[in-house]
């Protein structure tokens, strides 16, 4: 068993780790990062709970080697905005829009939503939709995502994909407004 | 999942040293999407896995002088369906790759292991059919290249031999004025597997009369297949909405469905003669109208 070292950018910050060759990237990331923002749901790749950002481009942690992520630039839900900052347009509509139920989906769904405003600052309902269609929720369903998403879009302007210091301490905890 | 040695190679040669070196124990992985859902299931156990995406030379989509296309094996699905190079060449193949999966996966997932991975009902390999693609692969003692019909041999199982790399798949020039679709039906979600996939493409001469005609279907039997006797009934004749779902009634005796959570065997066969139609009779509609004016 081979073991690698990675040099790659998480949330704005340069990292360095050890990895066996086998290590999958959602383990790298919660498990030796302690960054468990970053859900793990089906593990196949379909539910979207995962989803993190690889050098602007969305990608499922639970089918990533972690080697694939030398030399790039990762994002994750903690990375969007900085402790103790405001949170992102996209995050304040999620919570004003009643976007998410019990939560577990959430990450994935505004990691992958974050990504298309920043490919397509304003999308079409059906262009949400299609971009979204691989990240599930089985509260809430869809309706309050998509609102979500279209509110966001209309007040964001076009902004490049946040690589903001990430809360390497634990999770955080903020809800806009309070 | 079985502890292996990664070696993230950065040349075609070095891959191919690797491969020498380490021969039936040794696996390439592009993107890695099936091989490490593969390897988590234990259904393929290397104890040495190749990486292909620092090879520069595999990634990357180009128009071939005299009008075809190459892309190289390991660019990514979403890079096929964004290029300016796929749309100029066919843009129905540019639709047929949009429609893979989600757009996480066409994130990571490539073109070439999308092939060497063999899943008959995966989107790329009917539409890769219609337009006479062919694979090109790489060993030690030079290249070959594959026509896609003749590429899978059987369920996950594909003509690439021991000591190969599969290294581009190239698209020929298509004949003017030729129309091409790909339809699939999905009954359940827009990112399932198909029940059934089918690409089409079709030139009608100005007389009514098809000049060229590309039957090809996904989901269909233990490997994607190209209809050859739906086409030999369509070449050279008068082409009419009769004279299509006369021709994809032969359809039925081409595929060799199974059984599964996306329907029965006899259920696909209907089927698929049923969108073959669709796929046809939708090709008919354009050519006539572009006729029209």
């Amino acid at each position: 068993m081979s073991t690698h070292e990675l040099r790659f950018t998480l949330n704005g910050e340069p990292r360095q780790v050890s990895v066996p060759a086998h290590r999958r990237l959602i383990d790298l990331i919660r498990e030796d990062l302690a960054l468990t923002g970053t859900k793990e749901g089906c593990s196949v790749g379909v539910c979207g709970a995962c989803t993190v950002i690889v050098d602007g481009n969305t990608m499922s942690a639970c089918l990533l080697p972690a080697t694939y992520v030398d030399g790039a630039t990762v994002t994750t839900i903690e990375g969007l905005s900085p402790e103790g900052g405001p949170l992102t347009p996209l995050q304040d509509a999620f919570i004003r829009h009643g976007g998410f139920q019990c939560g577990i989906c959430t990450p994935g769904q505004i990691m992958a939503a974050t990504a298309l405003l920043a490919e397509n600052p304003h999308p079409t309902v059906d262009e949400v939709k299609r971009w979204m269609m691989g990240n599930l929720c089985r509260c809430t369903g869809y309706y309050k995502i998509v609102e979500s998403i279209m509110a966001a879009a209309e007040v964001s302007a076009p902004v490049p994909i946040p690589a903001g210091a990430a809360g390497l301490s634990g999770p955080t905890h903020r809800i806009a407004g309070s | 999942m079985r502890e292996f040695d990664f070696h993230p190679a950065t040349s075609t040669a070095e891959a191919l040293d690797l491969l020498g070196r380490y021969g039936d124990d040794a696996h390439f992985m592009a993107g890695g999407t099936s091989l490490m859902l593969m390897m988590q299931q234990g259904l393929v156990q290397p104890g040495h896995v190749v990486g292909l995406r620092n090879i520069r030379e595999l990634r990357g989509v180009r128009s071939v002088p005299g009008g075809g296309l190459e892309i190289g094996a390991t660019t990514t699905h979403r890079e096929v369906e964004r290029a300016k190079e796929t749309s100029a060449y066919c843009p129905t193949l540019a639709e047929n790759f949009s429609r893979i999966a989600t757009v996480r996966i066409r994130n990571q997932a490539t073109i070439g292991g999308n092939l060497v991975h063999a899943d008959p009902a995966q989107d790329p390999p009917p539409m890769l059919l219609a337009l006479d693609a062919e694979a090109v692969v790489a060993s030690k003692s030079g290249e070959r290249a594959i026509p896609i019909d003749g590429f899978f041999e059987d369920f996950f199982q594909t003509a690439v031999r021991e000591g190969e790399l599969l290294t581009a798949v190239r698209f020929p020039r298509l004949p003017d004025g030729v129309l091409t679709t790909y339809v699939k039906f999905l009954p359940r979600t827009e990112d399932d597997y198909a029940t059934v996939s089918v690409a089409a493409a079709l030139k009608l001469g100005t007389d009514g009369r098809c000049e060229h005609v590309r039957v090809a279907l996904g989901s269909a039997g233990p490997t994607p297949i190209r209809a050859h006797q739906v086409e030999d009934a369509l070449s050279g004749k008068q082409i009419t909405p009769q004279a299509i779902d006369d021709a994809a009634e032969l359809v039925r005796e081409e595929v060799d469905p199974i059984d599964d959570v996306r329907g029965s065997a006899r259920y696909k066969r209907e089927m698929a003669r049923v969108w073959t139609s669709r796929a046809l009779r939708g090709l008919l509609e354009r050519s006539n109208g572009r006729q029209g004016g």
